[in-house]
């Protein structure tokens, strides 16, 4: 396996990923603002809500179509180009994938067609449950698919079988409750409900800037400004760094968001700025906030919050010791029946990963010198300055739209928003601040598990399918020009029947 | 708790039906995708073919999506390797479904002709290349596929896809094509009135006879032409799941083994056949005439099933390694938690599309869609 097949294979799973959540976030958050629309017109009657409900409903169908596309890509993408990992781990992974499409896909899908084509043929009543369906499904999909990724940052309930060479599944409901994965599903909604809040914002703000559909704007406004604050102000609380403490991977992922070099003496200082130098192993100009880190990551004033340094001492430790469970499992995987292998094996079976994780550096781990080891343990934790920036500008987004949100709230609630123009243009160019957001805390959330795939289990060298280089470089060019060329559409469809307006619902 | 054995049996079964769930709903939407141009003549009869699949299309293309997430569940020896293995086909088919989505939804949103009919083909192309795809690759399953597995259980391809791809397989292409096109018009059959239904039944008659022709002589081809594969050797029960320890055989003929043991197996091939058959006769009651080549449609399914049973991905050039059920198969823990999911969702699943399908009844008409501009795709 190369280090180019696996970097192209990386390469192609990123931007797929990262362009199919572009998507997602906005399904996420304007589905619930949908039902809050529409939901307000069956209580009051009043048609200018339905009409909200269908005009935002078209700008939902047009980015749907999209989410639906690429997110086809994903579910290919696991068997096509990770078919070590998928063969490796899809007894545990692949289970809330399935789960996924049984309970919220099919769910999302079957009525999505129903709330476009439904107004006339079903009463208010089930049009609104259509509708909540909808939102209810693409909801219960993120659950599924934060629970199968919760799973790869802080794997549960799984337990390696040297008889069948994978990981087994060996508690559901560990898996289902792992603490990673709950604090990254109310984080990914929350940043979801966020995004779609922003969207109707800036759009509203642009006719009322314009003059245009006056009664609709204020209305969507509003409703955007309300929902918009509650989402922002749950995803910063309940941003998922909690999730940070547990698993020995998010240890070293924190750790290397916040330049932490050194196990500090609690409470733990912020670093609000710097210039992480891996070379060195330190924050260069660091400008930092006494006890902040030690507040934000454990919740607590005395709990350590563990360096890269120590980290990388500690998994040195485990690599030396995974050597023993990869040679065991080589003379296994010799000879079936060898008990003193199996033995050894499942004294470090633990570390077994951390064994693995040394083939890249050396082609005969029997007999792998110090140097390598060290090498591998150097590179046992992320990069430091790629996740110390990108994390930095996600919070920064953060905030930014939360005083947006504060400012729109306030102005609904003294009901002059219409006067505040400076408001209003914030509200516009607000618009890719979420995207920005989410897309970086993706990166940060896998860029930061690196160089696993599944944390401590599987390093990324050896997940990917044994390709040649060549054909994944094609299929990476055929996917770019196909999003490129499906983006222009999508775009160029959303900015006409944004421009329209709902004027759009009665003509094409 | 079920034993390991009767859990991987159930596994099988279910993945036939979501694989028929499949080839059945999203079987016609594919057919009527690839018939677009052919059964509608002008841009109205075309925009009544997308409002007879754009509302329910995308609830039945998870058929296809939990298909593939249940192989990577409950076989994921079998995902990893059907999906790497056949690499340029898997891409190929995902970049055909690409146009489906954006196909249905954005082709009404500008009223230009050059912009319809681009989508138009995009959609010719999302319905055809996948049910090609599909069917070329039951074809390889039975003809075996290169490949083999390292001591890691890494799959290994031995050779390019191309040299793989027999004659046989893309016979299976092609059969696969007028299937569906077949169970298209029937559904466009029931969901169109005048010019349309007239073109439909007309097409639906002459691609189920020959649809049947092709099954009669693919079946000729099984019997005299292609090799099978058995397993020989002692079958241990509740063994481990891996493919490295089993002794495989490969001789002409061997895909009719299963018939001949188990007699009832003969029933999907003739429901494959009368299916159609019944179909073309009873064109006129549309529904049972779709109903029928459904069951034509799940009949072909079924019977690949039976004839390549227990295999899921025999390898041509390693038979040792081809994987079966009881070879693939997820841990007894994850196919029993599977398959409580299965038994408690696709009741549910059943009962809210049948309710979908039941408001949307009703053929689509081109009057209606020109008053109804919002509600329209």
């Amino acid at each position: 396996m190369t280090d180019m097949l696996v970097d192209v294979s990386r390469l192609q799973f990123a931007l797929t990923a990262l362009f199919h959540f572009v998507f997602v976030p906005l399904t996420l958050g304007l589905s619930f603002l949908l039902v809050i629309m529409e939901t307000v017109y069956v209580i009051t009657g009043k048609e200018i809500y339905k009409e909200m409900t269908q005009f935002w409903g078209k700008l939902f169908g047009i980015n749907f179509a999209m989410g639906v596309a690429t997110g086809l890509t994903m579910e290919f993408q696991f068997g096509t180009n990770w078919a070590y990992y998928s063969h490796y781990v899809g007894d545990i992974f692949g289970v809330p994938l399935a789960i996924e499409g049984m309970m919220a896909f099919f769910l999302e899908s079957t009525f999505v067609g129903l709330f476009f084509v439904g107004w006339k043929r079903l009463t208010k009543y089930q049009h609104l449950l259509v509708t909540f369906l909808v939102a209810l499904g693409s909801n219960l999909s993120a659950l599924w698919i934060l629970i199968a990724n919760g799973w790869m940052q802080n794997p549960v309930g799984a337990v390696f079988n040297p008889d069948t060479m994978r990981m087994e599944l060996d508690s559901f409901t560990a898996m289902l409750f792992n603490p990673v994965a709950q604090a990254k599903f109310v984080h990914t909604v929350s940043a979801g409900y966020t995004t779609g809040s922003v969207f109707v914002l800036a759009i509203s703000a642009w006719y009322l800037l314009k003059g245009r559909h006056l009664a609709f704007a204020r209305r969507s406004f509003a409703v955007a400004a309300g929902f918009g604050l509650a989402a922002i102000t749950s995803a910063i609380v309940l941003g998922d760094e909690s999730g940070y403490t547990v698993g020995d991977v998010q240890k070293a992922k924190l750790a290397a968001i916040e330049a932490e070099w050194e196990t500090a003496k609690p409470p733990a200082s912020f670093t609000v700025i710097g210039i992480p130098n891996q070379e060195t192993m330190e924050t260069e100009h660091a400008i930092r906030i006494p006890w902040l880190l030690g507040l934000i990551a454990t919740r607590s004033v005395d709990e350590p919050v563990e360096g890269l340094k120590d980290i990388i001492a500690r998994n040195e430790a485990r690599i030396k010791r995974g050597i023993h469970a990869v040679l065991a499992l080589r003379d296994l995987q010799l000879n079936r029946h060898d008990e003193h292998a199996r033995a050894t094996l499942l004294r470090y079976q633990k570390d077994l990963g951390y064994g693995l994780l040394l083939t890249r550096y050396t082609a005969d781990i029997a007999h792998s010198t110090p140097e390598e080891i060290h090498a591998a343990a150097l590179h046992s934790v992320p990069r430091v300055a790629p996740l110390f920036f990108t994390f930095r500008i996600m919070v920064a987004s953060g905030f930014a739209m939360l005083i947006l949100f504060l400012a729109a709230a306030w102005s609904v609630w003294r009901n002059n928003f219409m006067e505040k123009r400076w408001l209003l243009k914030a509200a516009l160019w607000s618009l890719p601040l979420p995207w920005l957001a989410a897309e970086l805390g993706w990166f940060v959330a896998e860029y930061g598990r690196q160089p696993w795939t599944i944390s401590g289990i599987l390093p990324t060298s050896l997940s990917a399918s044994s390709l040649s280089a060549t054909q994944v470089t094609s299929s990476l060019i055929a996917f770019i020009l196909f999003y490129t060329g499906l983006t222009a559409v999508e775009m160029f469809l959303m900015i006409k029947y944004a421009r329209k307006g709902p004027d759009a619902l009665h003509a094409h | 708790m079920i034993d390991y054995d009767t859990l991987r049996l159930i596994w099988w079964a279910l993945l036939g039906v979501l694989l028929a769930g499949f080839g059945v709903t999203g079987g016609f939407d594919l057919g009527v995708g690839a018939m677009l141009r052919v059964l509608g003549r002008t841009d109205d009869e075309r925009k009544v073919l997308v409002n007879v699949v754009a509302p329910t299309w995308d609830g039945n293309q998870v058929w296809l999506i939990l298909g593939a997430g249940a192989v990577f569940a409950a076989m994921p020896l079998a995902y990893a390797t059907s999906f790497s293995v056949l690499y340029p086909a898997m891409l190929a088919a995902l970049f055909a479904l690409f146009f489906r989505p954006t196909g249905f939804e954005y082709r009404a949103k500008v009223n230009k002709a050059r912009w319809r009919n681009f989508w138009d083909w995009a959609l010719v192309i999302g319905g055809a290349l996948p049910a090609i795809v599909f069917g070329v690759a039951f074809g390889l399953i039975l003809s075996g596929i290169p490949f083999h597995f390292d001591p890691d259980m890494r799959v290994v391809m031995d050779g390019g896809l191309w040299d793989a791809v027999t004659p046989f397989a893309l016979f299976a292409g092609v059969v696969s094509l007028v299937m569906l096109s077949m169970h298209g018009a029937a559904f466009v059959n029931l969901k169109t009135v005048d010019t349309l239904q007239v073109r439909a039944i007309s097409w639906m008659r002459r691609l189920a006879l020959l649809l049947i022709v092709l099954l009669a002589a693919g079946g000729l081809w099984i019997a005299q032409g292609i090799e099978g594969y058995s397993l020989h050797g002692p079958m241990l029960a509740n063994q481990v799941s891996t493919p490295l320890d089993q002794h495989v055989v490969r001789e002409v003929g061997a895909w009719l083994n299963n018939f001949k043991a188990h007699p009832w197996m003969w029933s999907a091939p003739i429901a494959a056949m009368a299916g159609a058959a019944l179909a073309a006769w009873l064109a006129w009651y549309p529904l049972i005439a779709l109903l029928f080549s459904g069951i034509s449609v799940a009949g072909v399914i079924a019977t690949a099933g039976f004839a390549a049973f227990p295999f899921l991905l025999p390898s041509s050039t390693h038979p040792d390694h081809s994987l079966t059920i009881w070879n693939a198969a997820a841990s007894p823990h994850t196919l029993t938690w599977m398959t409580a999911a299965a038994v408690v969702f696709v009741p549910i699943i059943l009962a809210y599309t049948s309710w979908v399908f039941h408001v949307l009844r009703g053929p689509v008409r081109a009057s209606h869609l020109k008053n109804n501009e919002y509600g329209t795709y």
